[in-house]
Formats: C-alpha cells, structure tokens, sequence
C-alpha cells in the first residue's frame, strides 16, 4: 500500500483561490442540511396531507392517496431527479421551461422538490400507519362531541398521530439528508459532491472521503440526538415510550 | 403536449437497454442480494454473540454504514477496493478491479447492513423456549441456529426481506455515477446521444415503476402465504 496520506490538505487552497478545501467541505455541509431541510418542510406538509386523505371515509379518496405513494415509491430517487431536472421543464409552456432552466440554483430548488415529494410518500405511508393505530373511539368521540370531520384531523387526530410516529419519522428525516446526496447527480456541490471535487483536484481520496463520511456522522448524531428530546418531551402518557 | 417528441428513439434502443443495462441492473441486484442476505445474518449473529468485542465491531459497522449515503460508499470503495485488492494478493500497485466487482462488493456490503437489522429483528422475534428446547435435546451453538432459529427467522421475514431487495433493485440505479451502464446508464447514453432526454428519462420511470409494483404485489401474496397461524 504505498497511498500518500496528507491530512493537511483541508488547510490548503482550493482551486478557485479563495477557500481552503475546508471551507469547500463547510459550503458542501451547507448545501446539504438547506436542501434536506427545505425537503423536509415540503415532505411534511405534504405526507401528513396525503396520509390523513388515505384514512378518510369513502374510496375514491383513499384510493387516490395510495396512487400518490405508490407513484413515488416505486421509481427509484435518481429517476425522480432526473424527470424534475431534465423531463419536467420540457413538459411545461416554452416560457415557463425557460425560465426554469435559467434559474440561479436550478438545481437546488430540482432537488428539493424532487426530495420533498419522494419522502412526502414516505412519510404518508406512516402517517396513515399513525392514524390507523390510534384506538378507533377517538375518532367517533371526537365527532360525537359536534366536531365536524376536518375538526377531528386537525385537534385530535393527526396531534396524536405525530405523535406515535416520532421515531419512525426520525429515521425518514436522516433519510432525507442521506438522499440529498443523489442531488450530485443534477449539479449540486452538496457534502459527497464537495468530498469528490476535493479528490479530483487533490487527489487525496481518502481524506476527503473520511472527512465527509466523519461529517455525515456526527450530523447524524446530532439527529438523533435532538429527536430523542423531543420524543420524550412528546411521548404520550400512558404509553411504554413516556416514563 | 407531446407532439414534438418522438417516441420511436425507444423503438430503436429498448434491445440495448435491457440487454446491456437491465441485464446488469438484475445481475447486480441478485448477486448483492444473495450475498448482502448472507452477510447479514452473520452480521446479525456477530452482533447478538455474547463475545463483547464481536458484538460491538458488528454494532460499530451496522451503524456506520446506516449513517452514510450509499452515493459517498459507491465512491468509497470505488477508490479503496483496488487498495485492499493489491493488500490482500500483496500486490505493490494497485489493482484494477472492473466496475462491475467493485460495485458488487459495495452493494453487498452496504446492504449486508440493512439485512443485519432485518434478520436480528426475525432472530429476535423467536420465542425464547424453542432456543432452550433445542439446547436441552442437546443441539451445539451452530445446530441451534443453522437448524432451529434460522429457518423461522427466514420464513417470518421473507416478505421484509424481499422488500429491501426492492430497494436495493432501486438502488443499484446509483451506480449511474461510476458512469456503468445500468438501465439508468444505459438509457442516459442514448438519450444524450440521440438528444431524447425527455423521452428516454420519462420509458425508465414507466419500466422502474411496473416492475417495483409487480415486485411489491408479490411481496405482498407472499406475506399472506408464509404467515404462521398461531
């Protein structure tokens, strides 16, 4: 093995002159947590949407909430990326195709819808899973009391339900981060695209590859960290999970 | 709205794209698939053995691999395979290893891990008696779990298993950025070279998209079948 390890390469300067290759991974770092996070709003807004629509009474509802998620699960992230970055602005009026291509972070806001619908399936799937294990009297309670439907979801049923899912939905949001890297693939310099550019102007692979794999880490840490607080602060008394 | 594509670039390329790419995407995917399963459950032995150090090694693994994007892996071991290569045949230069056996060895390594939890929640699931039943007629470490929990576990996740193997069959799109022409990679060659990318992009989602829900359906039948009726 006659690799020629240099981990003083993060305090040398980068190509463009300007930044070290340490400020190249902090940028890539950047990019990956807006692009997760800004996903993630997305995901939430919709998979809570689309979960509580599968739970509703009637089938053409339900029915149209399973096609939603069985549309996004089943083609694989890249393809997603691909069709929202090279398919879907040729789909659009000439003008509004333009316009998107043009645009500054094209990439950026590709991967964030992209991300945002992809994990929005996701997250319905355990949101129904949510409302479905919640005892069945709740429900009727609710609507005995004079609560109209919509009443029902909005202060009883998807509080409780946010929070049964808290932990599997933990796993969905380090899931996000770790998908925002197929981003690289359309152009964005998030974390593993920094960690590559480093290796391709260096040719220090693997410090590069370390230092981005020791980030993604303790990102991940820090996760479950702070998701561990706030299951216990929401844990729902009488349940095994509240103490 | 689609007037001005032209559909026919499918009609010219699709024996390419499944010979070449849907062979290799398959290939790839049932090779790791055997081969992450059966790691795994080592895995899911190591990390369960009542030796400390194994366990932990196994619990450090499983858990590093799960923090990591499979994007940055495929680049790990793009670059460390040749490395380990050339250590481990004692070779002073490093190996050219091929991307197929590079990707093989990242898939089933990547998914060895997802498999690991998979089969240590099947192992765990198994009532506690039949272990001790099985150590009382007398069964050694191996007989105990070759032929008594292993086979329970399997059958109890089958469905999960088969599950992950969609995602992985997912998955293996990924390596679309070693540039291998796999069914993303191949269609991509076509589509840039012909300038279809709408086209070309819009025919591998429709053929992920049947397949993946073909796959699940029988996932589905098949939960119904191996369920144990107690």
């Amino acid at each position: 093995m006659n690799y020629h390890w240099n981990w003083r390469i993060f305090g040398e300067m980068s190509p463009d002159g300007v930044h070290t290759y340490w400020d190249t991974l902090l940028s890539g770092l950047a990019w990956t947590l807006a692009t997760s996070l800004a996903g993630w709003v997305m995901a939430l807004a919709l998979g809570f949407a689309v979960g509580a629509l599968r739970t509703l009474p009637g089938r053409w509802l339900p029915l149209l909430g399973t096609a939603y998620v069985e549309l996004f699960r089943n083609v694989p992230l890249l393809v997603q990326m691909f069709l929202w970055f090279f398919v879907a602005p040729e789909l659009l009026p000439q003008a509004a195709g333009d316009w998107l291509k043009a645009m500054p972070n094209a990439p950026f806001a590709t991967a964030v819808i992209c991300l945002g619908f992809f994990t929005s399936a996701r997250v319905a799937v355990q949101v129904t899973a949510g409302i479905q294990a919640l005892a069945g009297g709740q429900r009727l309670a609710a609507l005995a009391l004079g609560l109209d439907l919509p009443q029902t979801y909005r202060f009883v049923l998807l509080p409780l339900a946010l929070r049964v899912i808290l932990p599997p939905l933990t796993s969905e949001f380090l899931n996000i981060i770790k998908n925002s890297s197929v981003a690289l693939t359309i152009g964005l310099m998030e974390l593993t695209a920094s960690a590559r550019s480093i290796q391709e102007f260096s040719f220090q692979v693997f410090e590069a590859f370390s230092a981005a794999t020791l980030i993604y880490v303790l990102v991940n840490l820090t996760v479950i960290a702070a998701m561990r607080l706030l299951e216990r602060r929401l844990a729902l008394p009488g349940t095994l999970g509240a103490r | 709205m689609f007037t001005h594509f032209d559909f026919d670039v499918i009609g010219r390329s699709w024996v390419y794209l499944f010979q070449v790419g849907m062979a290799f995407t398959l290939e790839l995917t049932v090779l790791a698939m055997i081969g992450g399963v059966a790691l795994g459950t080592l895995l899911a032995l190591c990390r369960m053995s009542s030796f400390k150090p194994l366990a932990l090694v196994a619990a450090a693994y499983v858990n590093l691999i799960r923090a990591v994007p499979l994007v940055l892996v495929i680049f790990w071991f793009y670059f460390l395979v040749p490395y380990l290569a050339a250590w481990v045949i004692g070779a002073a230069e490093p190996v050219k290893v091929g991307t197929f056996w590079s990707a093989l060895i990242t898939f089933t390594l990547f998914q060895a891990a997802y498999y690991c939890e998979i089969m240590r929640g099947g192992i765990q699931a198994i009532p506690r008696g039949q272990v001790l039943a099985a150590q009382a007629l007398g069964l050694n470490y191996w007989q105990v779990m070759g032929r008594i929990v292993l086979p329970q576990a399997f059958r109890n996740m089958l469905p999960v298993l088969l599950t992950q193997t969609i995602v992985l069959f997912q998955d293996v799109s990924l390596v679309y950025v070693l540039s291998v022409p796999d069914f993303v990679g191949a269609a991509s060659k076509v589509a840039q070279r012909d300038g279809r990318l709408v086209e070309m992009y819009t025919f591998v989602a429709l053929v992920y998209f049947v397949l993946c829900c073909l796959l699940s359906w029988l996932a589905r039948r098949l939960q119904k079948r191996v369920a144990i009726v107690r």
